[in-house]
């Protein structure tokens, strides 16, 4: 912290540094996560537009109201315990970009580990999600849900759920994998010889993406 | 040198109770979003107090995105320009959503006046077409009570 306020008046612009104090590939990671919360934002507000447009809309609650061994009628539990996986594994990647920061080899292999079981586990949950609801029906193209007032549906709902959820769910599984190649390549003493952890940052600011994106999609699709 | 090594370490704590702390901040945040989730099951599609909690799990869900930003992604403590170069392109969001969602809406009031007869809401619902959902739904109605 005291760093940064004794540079405060340094002249960021007149070269011979990085004007935003921030590493040349974290940077371009931002600006690849801008681009992406742009896909996103145009699949969730294309989402809503076609709400907006359609007469009637199935109750999520209804939809989404089955648990694993319970069966059906525990509207919203399965989907809270899918974003406290994606929290919490999004709590131990910050532990290890922190890990990585005070060069704890150790530390950085036990959170990237927790983090990929997280990121698994989330994946299996959205796996079992989508085989119960194509057995109840539920596809591109087929919707057996009604709208909250009983009116037939459309297949607009069933469309963008899976459309959204399906982008979602290839990002978590593009951010595992990253996190299992970060692994290897700690284990490996890549970063040890390198002499900094910069890159789990970077694979750190991606998986927090996922788990915001997450922040939207559940949202929009669960509770709204 | 010695001096160094402790400011690190508390440096170090420090960064760990904020993580700890947006930790608590996010599942608390989450919990409510659910229990105000949970409380619409039974509210009628169309009532103000639905549309009320609606509004407050937005807000929530912004919240919780900030928390994640600024802090898991580490972006309030960057530079103010690198900040800016971030955030000020998504501020067109705002005017994305406002444009579009009325867009939607008017669409399907200019449909319901003129073309009523090209409603989705005319298809005949199948019988027996998801006893599967009823049933759930039955279920949570007894539950509930």
């Amino acid at each position: 912290m005291s760093t940064t306020t004794a540079t405060a008046t340094t002249k960021w612009w007149s070269g011979g540094r990085s004007p935003f104090n921030v590493e040349y590939g974290k940077i371009m990671m931002w600006y690849f996560l801008m681009s992406d919360a742009f896909t996103f934002g145009a699949l969730l507000i294309s989402y809503g537009t076609t709400r907006f447009a359609t007469q009637g809309w199935p109750d999520p609650n209804h939809v989404f109201n089955s648990f694993p061994g319970l069966g059906s009628g525990y509207p919203l539990l399965f989907v809270s315990l899918m974003t406290f996986i994606l929290i919490l594994s999004s709590v131990t990647m910050v532990l290890a970009v922190q890990a990585g920061q005070n060069m704890n080899k150790r530390a950085v292999v036990s959170n990237l580990i927790f983090t990929i079981i997280g990121g698994l586990a989330f994946l299996g949950c959205q796996a079992w999600e989508w085989t119960h609801l194509h057995h109840e029906g539920a596809w591109w193209g087929r919707n057996p849900f009604l709208n909250a007032d009983g009116t037939q549906s459309t297949t607009n709902f069933t469309n963008f759920f899976f459309t959204i959820t399906g982008f979602h769910g290839f990002h978590v599984f593009s951010g595992v994998v990253i996190n299992i190649i970060m692994l290897i390549m700690t284990l490996n003493n890549t970063f040890e010889k390198r002499g900094h952890y910069l890159m789990i940052e970077k694979a750190g600011l991606y998986w927090h993406f996922v788990d915001l994106v997450w922040v939207f999609v559940f949202t929009c699709f669960y509770l709204v | 040198m010695q001096d160094l090594r402790v400011l690190d370490d508390a440096h170090a704590k420090a960064a760990r109770r904020e993580v700890y702390k947006v930790t608590i901040i996010l599942s608390i945040l989450t919990i409510v979003e659910l229990a105000l989730g949970y409380s619409m099951v039974n509210m009628s599609e169309q009532s103000f107090s639905r549309h009320l909690i609606k509004g407050i799990i937005l807000i929530l869900m912004l919240a919780k995105a900030f928390y994640i930003v600024a802090y898991f992604m580490h972006l309030k403590h960057e530079l103010r320009n690198m900040i800016m170069t971030i955030v000020l392109p998504l501020g067109l969001f705002v005017w994305f959503i406002i444009a579009f969602l009325a867009d939607g809406n008017s669409f399907r009031e200019l449909r319901n006046k003129y073309a009523p007869y090209d409603q989705e809401s005319n298809i005949p619902v199948k019988q027996n077409q998801h006893s599967e959902q009823e049933k759930g739904t039955i279920e949570l109605k007894k539950a509930v009570e």
